[in-house]
């Protein structure tokens, strides 16, 4: 097989953006986060991404404001460099080379030319043991240098970011790990180290989770395993230190953070619940409950006007005056997709499930999640080791009219809670909304579940473990008690008492196949009836799908160990191939057929159609480990590659899931080179958040400054034009039943626009002579002013237009005053 | 920030039959009045003008009872042996009743004696009834004749001898003073016309006819025997229109009520049943024997429905009308005026005016405020409180389940509290819907509180009694399984072979059989 290095795998968007703790900007206008392997610069008023700043080859760790030029941040990454950018305008200022894999980075304001970053110990390579380093950057004016000048603070430090900050003014900077908490002194250069027991007679787990230090005094508050606070002072001594403990948090302290004048102690944990503590007053605390996710991160800004959040589900709330201003959201993926990936043709948006109990819509474009459908409606309670109500199944119908959805909450058959839910769409709400829900639909636990793609019929089936699947329909009869009909179970199947694996319908929704355990059975929608069964070589079928368009007669079916195809005409098994397959998906634009097979550790993606023997395309190693799920998206606008090897990428694009729960896809190259052109284009120089409404109006009233502010006697002269106008004023402020007949009007109006155009170089003393001299082209040009009168009123915005209309209507005019008889003059002379 | 989220109380399907507005009319009629007759009641018959006085013939005698009054108004007792079908004329003024040794007598309402006497019948003469013209009397009798008889002359006008059997039902045309119906034991249904001497029409019941009963338009034809009630249309030269086996023993008499047309039919399996327009059975009545004669009546103030029974006995229904009801309710106590909640609030801004929008507060039951903010006994305590629904107090337990404090709840109550718990476990344990959850909330009690029992007695009674009512409940189930079981059998049996789908779809089919049951 020849590779095709045209194509390549992308990672496309849904990177989290909760990676590591944001920052805020001095005037609070910007947020800045680590997002995947680039720097996003999101507005915090319009919760749009403003700017990405691409450069680093790996995961960004940690973003840091430069001391020294508040416009400026410093980023770094596990590819072993810093980067300063200007983050106004989206630019890489220059590149540090560190040669490490940093994990954190810190700055402070006494130390100015310095940085601090975690590295892991150079003795281990294995990466346990880490060090925090100060660096000083060399002050060249290459844009790429290399930083070498590294001398060690503390050794032995937590990775983790939250578990080291900078005391007050810069002069000590505190540390904790486990059990110990180690305080550097800058001055005396002295490390003081505190250290906790295990756990004390009430069974508290003692371990350090988080520090932060109080910007005026000298105060270290450090968040612990069971939840407690810490407030330690006078830690400038080995002996006499005290600490106070608060606590409120029932589960480990995540995240901690003073205000900048100290006032308060903001703190954070898996509750999801903000909590602020008044330092002077300690019993008093204010809370912000309900926030959704655990909080990983807290930031504040330099002004302390604004909060911000980060959560574990990709989520960053921002919180002005205690209060949530913007949520800034981006793909949520948890431990699984659990539900299968769906598009939804309306927003052409992805659909998975997304934070504990809904489902998200995520426009893959955008790189933004539109919205989220909460599908339980019930309380959810951030505690760690909950069991609760999880979205596990879902389902869209062809024009998205229907949405099923299965909630289950526990995995042991005596403790199983399920319903099936089937929600309708709402034009007028434009969202879905809840028609009927199905408390166990089945013993079992549902595995499969689809709807049927016959136009005239809303049906769906769904497979469960308790050996039968059922067919549910929507109720025809409106009875005059209820408002809406309401779906039923219609039917229900079962084959030899085996339990039934999977189900899919033909592209025509004329044929219902339904594997049991290592048996095809094929069954007609219309009557019920079982067609006939299709067998194969041993091995229970987890896949199935039929194939499209001018495939339909083939039915593809996976085991664990092959791919099968059968042909519904012969009933007979057409071909197989050994190979494990753990994803087969159809594109619903064409024939192609998508197989994602794992072999030895790695996954390889096989591209065919039923009918064919030999693959469009092949790539080994698309990935590592096992793809959990894949889709093909519909395109916008299809490419138009003629290239055999690409071509099956024209009309949709292949998105996958991969172990790690990365979203990839194909690209061939020269879409890379489009999107590199559009984000050229796209390159704003303004620090307005570039919104579609930026887009639309900013933009264009901008540009009618400028044009304003470059013309200005003939924009003022344009714009007067109508408005001025008296004819034009009367017909428009007369009621409409006492304006004379439109016909009478009509040549007023006309007149004064020729009025108008030519100005003040028409001879005034005799106007009849030139309104019958008009009137007699009137019918002649009405046609063309016509056309004119609409363009004159437009070219208010645009004066780019203005010039041609204006030398056309002149050159008219000049055509008319040729054509006038000017004989009177000779009278007049005479006279 | 979002909001909280209230408990979500489930729904459940509504169990047993649909409530329509048939059965709601039906359902309120009161209880029964019993009146105690000498024999069996073969005949009631209400008199066609008001105050509708109603003649019930019953064993030697024929009574008059007004609609309120369960002594009877007058009686006529110079019957040697039983009376049969007495009957009214149209104007109530007359009454004619057939008897055991074939004479027909006829008397007046107010009088005593008879005023005439037709002898001409060799056998019992079970229905007799004026035609619609008050001079002429049709008859039918055992001896398999009908007779016309003319009441100022009481002579004998003609007889027909067309049937084969007892003549047992008669009826006739309120419209034509010359038609009438009779239906015999011989299965069948005639229409005669006195003009034409003989039967215009012969309708094949099937059965031994026990009445017909004719629509007041006079184009459908009703005619009862076995077990089948069959509707005729005589416009159509006597096709027949439905056959309805609702019974399943014989159907002895049928009656329309008049406003709606609605068809009551009664039977020896001892009941009523009503049908509507569509021949459907909307709603149907128990009597505690076997049902031989029956008539409703409609006035403008209340409804009757008159049964009577083999063991002798008179049943009356009253029905009330609804704007009676309503005054009996009397006046409510009259609260604040819709005025007084709408003050200000239907108040549009004006154009300039700057509206500062207040914050919509979520109202929160109390249960989810106490849920809110963790305190799970509480919610609990306040769920179970008598006011509260069952389904919420479940929808309470299942949310405290989901958070994983049901145990939490349940735990550290005080005996009277206890109390309130076990009496709802008691009261809904075994509700299908609910038992799954009760049934883990009784263990988690039993679990906590098992070793301290002893100490109330009450506590320890009602265990005693949840531990019954499950016994009562295990052994209903495993009938219910029996049952299911011998059911699958019989259906597998009549099942055919080659069907696929056969032995999987019916258990479904049996169930609902059995909800239905």
């Amino acid at each position: 097989m020849v590779e095709q290095t045209d194509i390549r795998v992308v990672r496309c968007g849904g990177s989290k953006i909760c990676f590591s703790t944001p920052i805020l900007t001095n005037d609070s206008r910007f947020l800045i986060c680590a997002s995947g392997d680039s720097v996003k610069v999101f507005s915090t008023r319009t919760e749009e991404c403003v700017h990405v700043l691409h450069g680093h080859a790996n995961q960004v760790t940690g973003v840091a404001l430069n001391p020294a030029n508040h416009l400026q941040v410093y980023s770094c990454s596990l590819d072993g460099t810093v980067r300063l950018w200007d983050f106004i305008d989206g630019i890489l200022i220059k590149t540090f080379t560190v040669g490490y894999k940093i994990s954190s980075i810190y700055v402070s304001n006494k130390h100015i030319g310095v940085i601090f970053i975690i590295l892991p110990m150079q003795s281990n390579e294995n990466g346990e043991h880490f060090q925090l380093v100060a660096v000083r950057l060399p002050s060249a004016l290459e844009q790429e240098l290399e930083a070498r000048e590294l001398s060690a603070v503390l050794s032995d430090v937590s990775p983790v970011p939250a578990c080291t900050a900078f005391g007050q003014g810069g002069d000590y900077i505190a540390s904790a790990k486990g059990l110990q908490l180690c305080v550097y002194f800058f001055r005396k250069q002295k490390t003081y180290r505190f250290k906790l027991k295990a756990t004390d007679k009430k069974g508290a787990r003692n371990a350090f989770t988080c520090v932060a230090c109080h910007p005026k005094d000298d105060c270290i508050a450090t968040g612990h395993q069971d939840g407690k606070i810490r407030l330690w002072r006078n830690f400038n001594q080995k002996k006499e230190y005290t600490y106070s403990t608060q606590h409120w948090h029932h589960n480990a302290v995540s995240a901690l953070c003073f205000s900048p004048e100290g006032m308060h102690l903001l703190s954070g944990g898996v509750e999801s619940v903000l909590v602020q503590w008044h330092c002077k007053e300690v019993n008093k605390k204010n809370f912000l409950p309900r926030l959704g996710g655990a909080i990983a991160h807290i930031c504040v800004s330099p002004d302390g006007q604004m909060y911000s959040t980060s959560h574990t589900n990709n989520k960053i709330t921002i919180i002005s005056s205690f209060r949530v201003s913007a949520v800034i959201q981006g793909l949520v993926k948890g431990g699984s997709v659990q539900t299968d990936l769906m598009i939804d043709p309306r927003t052409k948006a992805l659909v998975l499930n997304g934070k504990p109990g809904h489902l998200q819509f995520y426009s893959l474009e955008r790189d933004k999640q539109l919205y989220s459908l909460d599908i339980v409606q019930q309380e959810y309670i951030y505690q760690a080791g909950l069991d609760q109500f999880e979205v596990v199944k879902a389902a869209l119908d062809g024009t998205a009219s229907w949405l099923a959805t299965v909630e289950q909450r526990g995995s042991k058959i005596s403790s199983l809670e399920f319903s099936l839910k089937l929600w309708s769409f709402n034009e007028k709400a434009q969202s879905f909304e809840l028609n009927t829900t199905i408390t166990a639909p089945h013993q079992n636990m549902i595995t499969a579940m689809c709807f049927s793609p016959a136009m005239d019929t809303t049906m769906l089936v769904t497979v469960a473990k308790d050996d039968q699947f059922k067919v549910w329909l929507l109720g025809s009869d409106l009875d005059e008690q209820k408002k809406q009909a309401s779906w039923s179970c219609e039917h229900l199947g079962s084959y030899h008492g085996l339990q039934p694996t999977n189900c899919c319908f033909s592209g025509d929704g004329s044929l219902l196949a339904v594997s049991f355990a290592e048996v095809v059975t094929l069954w007609s929608p219309d009557t019920w009836e079982l067609l006939t069964t299709l067998c194969q070589p041993p091995g229970t079928i987890e896949d199935l799908c039929f194939g499209r368009l001018s495939c339909s007669k083939y039915l593809l079916g996976t085991t664990t160990k092959n791919l099968l195809c059968w042909n519904l005409l012969t009933c007979a098994l057409e071909w197989s191939t050994s190979m494990d397959v753990c994803v087969l998906r159809t594109d619903p634009l064409s024939e192609n057929v998508a197989a994602f097979c794992h072999n030895s550790g790695k996954t390889d993606l096989f591209v065919f159609r039923p009918s064919e023997p030999r693959p469009l395309f092949t790539q080994k190693a698309v990935c590592v480990g096992r793809v959990q799920r894949c889709i093909f998206v519909p395109r916008e606008d299809p490419l138009d590659s003629c290239d055999e090897w690409s071509q099956w990428l024209n009309r949709s694009r292949l998105h996958f899931l991969t172990e790690q729960m990365e979203l990839l896809t194909f690209s061939t190259r020269a879409e890379d080179e489009r999107i590199l052109n559009s984000r050229k284009e796209l390159l704003v120089d303004d620090s307005v958040a570039m919104t579609p409404f930026y887009l639309l109006l900013g933009k264009h009233r901008q540009q009618q400054q400028e044009k304003q502010t470059s013309v200005p006697s003939q924009a003022a002269d344009r714009a007067q034009l109508p408005q001025g106008c008296v004819a034009i004023r009367e017909l428009l402020h007369t009621p409409a039943h006492v304006l004379p007949p439109a016909s009478f009007l009509c040549s007023v109006f006309l007149n004064s626009l020729l009025i108008s155009n030519t100005g003040g170089r028409d001879e005034k003393e005799l106007p009849e002579q030139e309104v019958d001299s008009e009137k007699e082209e009137v019918d002649s040009e009405e046609e063309m002013e016509m056309n004119n009168g609409p363009q004159g009123v437009r070219t208010q915005g645009s004066v780019g237009e203005a010039p041609p209309s204006l030398s056309r209507a002149e050159e008219k005019e000049l055509r008319r005053l040729r054509k006038t008889d000017f004989s009177w003059v000779t009278s007049l002379t005479s006279s | 920030m979002a909001s909280f989220k209230p408990t979500k109380v489930q729904t459940y399907p509504k169990l047993g039959e649909k409530v329509t507005e048939d059965a709601l009319y039906w359902k309120n009629y009161k209880a029964p009045v019993q009146i105690k007759e000498f024999g069996a009641v073969t005949r009631i018959e209400f008199s066609p003008l008001p105050p509708h006085n109603y003649v019930v013939t019953a064993s030697t005698r024929i009574q008059v009872y007004g609609p309120h009054s369960q002594e009877p108004l007058r009686s006529f007792t110079r019957f040697r042996d039983t009376a049969y079908g007495g009957s009214f004329r149209s104007d109530g003024k007359l009454l004619v009743a057939g008897s055991e040794e074939g004479i027909i007598r006829l008397f007046d309402i107010s009088g005593r004696v008879a005023l005439r006497q037709f002898a001409g019948h060799s056998k019992a003469v079970h229905v007799a009834s004026f035609l619609s013209d008050g001079f002429r009397v049709v008859s039918g009798s055992d001896d398999l004749s009908c007779r016309m008889w003319d009441v100022a002359s009481s002579t004998e006008l003609s007889s027909y001898t067309e049937h084969t059997d007892y003549i047992r039902a008669a009826a006739i045309s309120r419209l034509n003073p010359d038609l009438f119906i009779t239906g015999s034991y011989d299965h069948t249904v005639k229409v005669f016309d006195a003009r034409l001497g003989g039967s215009v029409m012969t309708l094949q019941h099937g059965h031994p006819v026990e009445s017909v009963l004719l629509y007041p338009s006079e184009a459908l034809l009703v005619s009862t025997g076995g077990r089948y009630v069959k509707v005729w249309d005589l416009l159509k030269g006597g096709q027949q229109l439905v056959s309805l086996k609702n019974h399943h023993k014989t159907v002895t008499c049928a009656c329309l009520s008049t406003t709606d047309n609605r068809l009551l039919t009664g039977s020896l399996d001892r009941h009523v049943k009503v049908y509507n327009s569509s021949y459907k059975v909307v709603h149907s009545f128990d009597y505690a024997a076997s049902i031989l004669s029956l008539a409703v009546a409609v006035m403008h103030f209340e409804d009757l429905v008159a049964v009577g029974m083999t063991n002798g006995v008179l049943s009356v229904r009253h029905r009330k009308h609804s704007e009676d009801k309503q005054e009996t309710v009397g006046r409510k106590r009259r609260g604040p005026a819709y005025r007084m909640f709408v003050k200000g609030k239907n108040y549009v801004p004006k154009q300039d005016d700057f509206v500062v929008s207040k914050t919509i507060k979520q109202h929160l039951q109390k249960y989810d405020k106490q849920l809110k903010s963790f305190q799970v006994s509480k919610a609990l305590d306040t769920a179970l409180q008598v006011n509260v629904k069952p389904d919420v107090t479940i929808a309470v337990m299942m949310e405290l389940n989901r958070r994983g404090t049901l145990r939490n709840a349940l735990a550290g109550r005080d005996e009277k509290s206890l109390t309130t718990l076990l009496q709802f476990l008691l009261k809904h344990i075994t509700d299908s819907r609910f038992s799954r959850l009760l049934m883990m909330v009784a263990d988690i009690i039993i679990e906590l509180y098992y070793q301290v029992i002893p100490q109330a007695p009450i506590v320890e009674r009602l265990l005693q009694r949840l531990m019954e009512v499950l016994g009562r409940e295990a052994e209903l189930q495993q009938e219910l399984l029996q049952v299911l079981g011998v059911l699958d059998t019989l259906f597998a049996s009549l099942t055919p072979r080659k069907e696929v789908m056969g032995p999987t779809a019916t258990p479904i089919m049996q169930e609902s059989q059995l909800q239905a049951a």
